[in-house]
């Protein structure tokens, strides 16, 4: 039981960082197009306005030559090897481009074949959504797999919690087989007799699940910044604090409601009125 | 008004406890239900305490069609029947008076007619001064009268005792008798299920005979004559 509520809340807490990663990367994705050196800065705007118009396109961003060796200078400071190289150069060696963002991720790809199609490609250097794509892919079918993997195993658990405290009450009825014959036939009512093992279920998801929040914080504690290295949007702690009611909330739902049916379906089973 | 009415019941592997078992009993009647081992007397118990449901037949009680009680109706039936049981059945962990006060407890009274009524009860089976003693304390004759205090407290109509002095000495068990012959004249309806062929001949009243789960003599003022 304190396993399967582990995991349930392990379950909901990886739910919200997947959403997050996937969010923060997402919004980091935009196709670069990079344009041969001889193409004019006049085509490169003719062609930005034309992809701008494109519906799919949210927005698009020049990057001239000299602003790209600002970026990439910006970019490499502490790097003195690679500055003191591109000093150096006589020449910028870097190429003008344009940074698209599509209004919706799906939709890079009918950008990317519309930039393949246009008969821009003898125009074009590079374009560098490919590379992306693969990233994006991989993280999306990563959690989607762990998701998947993590449900299953709440679901095992679950299936353990449940036939634990089915035996448990099972074992209750009987030991109590007396004391019960007494009450039934002095007349006690029926939630009389059976309130007390439903609530023996109750209590198990109860300390199962305060158990496992207690256990759940440390961890929490201990992962979060390990996930900002990754997610710099993602404070798991923080996010974990500012939902602490609600995360206990969902946890005690989930596991009072495992004990509740399991000794439900255990009385129903054993316990004659 | 008590009736069995063709009243039948097989368990499993076509084992027949009763077969077609008819008697009718009125208020305030005291009879006993004799017979050997096996004869049936503890399957009418059961079937009339709604224990167990009858294969067929009716059995009327009261207001009550028993065989046609929902689970959620027993509670409130029972409290219409005290039952005895040759092993007492009380709780070894509650005194006496808790467990007398048990019986007033799940039926849901308040607390003043708890404090009321137990005294009452123990002094109604004189045992007064054993409130506080646990089951373990008791002799079977005083274990018994604990459990009949507790049986009559809710104040039934009828009082079911199956076997209650079959682990009796001979003095408690005419201790027990004049306690549930007095009930009787009190007003209540008592049922004895009994093999105690002494007692049956002594008590005089109505007996009604099974044998191979079947009534073969039904005799106001009978006695215990089985072949």
């Amino acid at each position: 039981m304190f396993l399967s509520s582990l995991v349930f809340t392990g379950l909901l807490l990886l739910n919200v960082v997947g959403k997050s990663a996937v969010v923060s990367i997402q919004d980091k994705i935009d196709i670069s197009v990079y344009f041969k050196s001889n193409v004019s800065e006049d085509s490169v705007l003719n062609i930005k306005r034309t992809i701008e118009n494109l519906s799919e396109v949210k927005n698009v961003e020049y990057i001239s030559r000299d602003q790209a060796l600002v970026l990439f200078k910006e970019k490499h400071k502490d790097e003195a090897d690679v500055t003191q190289t591109l000093d150096e150069l006589d020449t910028n060696p870097l190429l003008t481009s344009l940074n698209i963002k599509a209004k919706d991720p799906h939709e890079y790809n009918t950008i990317a074949e519309y930039l393949n199609n246009a008969n821009l490609k003898e125009m074009l250097n590079k374009v560098t959504y490919a590379q992306n794509q693969v990233v994006i892919e991989k993280l999306v079918g990563i959690i989607d797999t762990v998701k998947k993997g993590g449900m299953l195993l709440t679901l095992f658990l679950a299936i353990l919690a449940v036939t634990v405290i089915f035996t448990t009450i099972r074992l209750a009825i009987y030991s109590n087989s007396e004391q019960i014959g007494i009450m039934r036939m002095v007349g006690a009512s029926n939630s009389f007799v059976r309130g007390p093992f439903v609530l023996e279920g109750i209590l198990y998801g109860m300390i199962a699940a305060v158990v496992s929040f207690g256990v759940m914080v440390p961890i929490v504690n201990f992962t979060s910044p390990y996930i900002v290295r990754f997610i710099p949007e993602m404070n798991l702690q923080a996010y974990f604090q500012a939902n602490l009611f609600s995360i206990l909330f969902y946890q005690i739902l989930f596991s009072v409601g495992l004990g509740a049916f399991s000794s439900i379906v255990a009385i129903r089973r054993y316990l004659h009125i | 008004m008590i009736i069995f009415q063709n009243v039948t019941k097989t368990y499993s592997r076509g084992m027949v406890a009763l077969d077609k078992v008819s008697f009718k009993i009125q208020p305030g009647e005291f009879v006993s239900v004799v017979g050997r081992s096996g004869a049936g007397k503890s399957t009418v118990v059961r079937l009339l305490t709604a224990e167990e449901m009858p294969t067929k037949g009716q059995i009327f009680f009261g207001t009550y069609e028993v065989n046609k009680l929902k689970s959620r109706d027993f509670p409130e039936f029972r409290r219409h029947i005290g039952v005895i049981f040759q092993d007492f059945r009380l709780m070894a962990k509650k005194t006496v008076a808790e467990n007398i006060a048990f019986a007033l407890e799940v039926a849901g009274r308040p607390q003043k007619e708890i404090v009321d009524y137990v005294p009452q009860a123990l002094e109604m089976v004189g045992l007064k001064n054993k409130e506080g003693s646990f089951p373990a304390e008791l002799s079977g004759g005083e274990k018994q009268r604990v459990a009949i205090a507790r049986a009559m407290i809710n104040r039934p109509d009828v009082l079911l005792a199956d076997e209650p002095t079959g682990n009796l000495d001979p003095f408690n068990t005419w201790e027990v008798i004049k306690l549930l012959t007095k009930i009787n004249e009190l007003g209540s309806t008592v049922i004895l299920a009994t093999h105690d062929k002494e007692i049956v001949n002594t008590l005089g009243q109505r007996v009604i005979t099974l044998e191979n789960g079947m009534v073969i003599k039904d005799e106001a003022n009978g006695r215990f004559i089985i072949g």
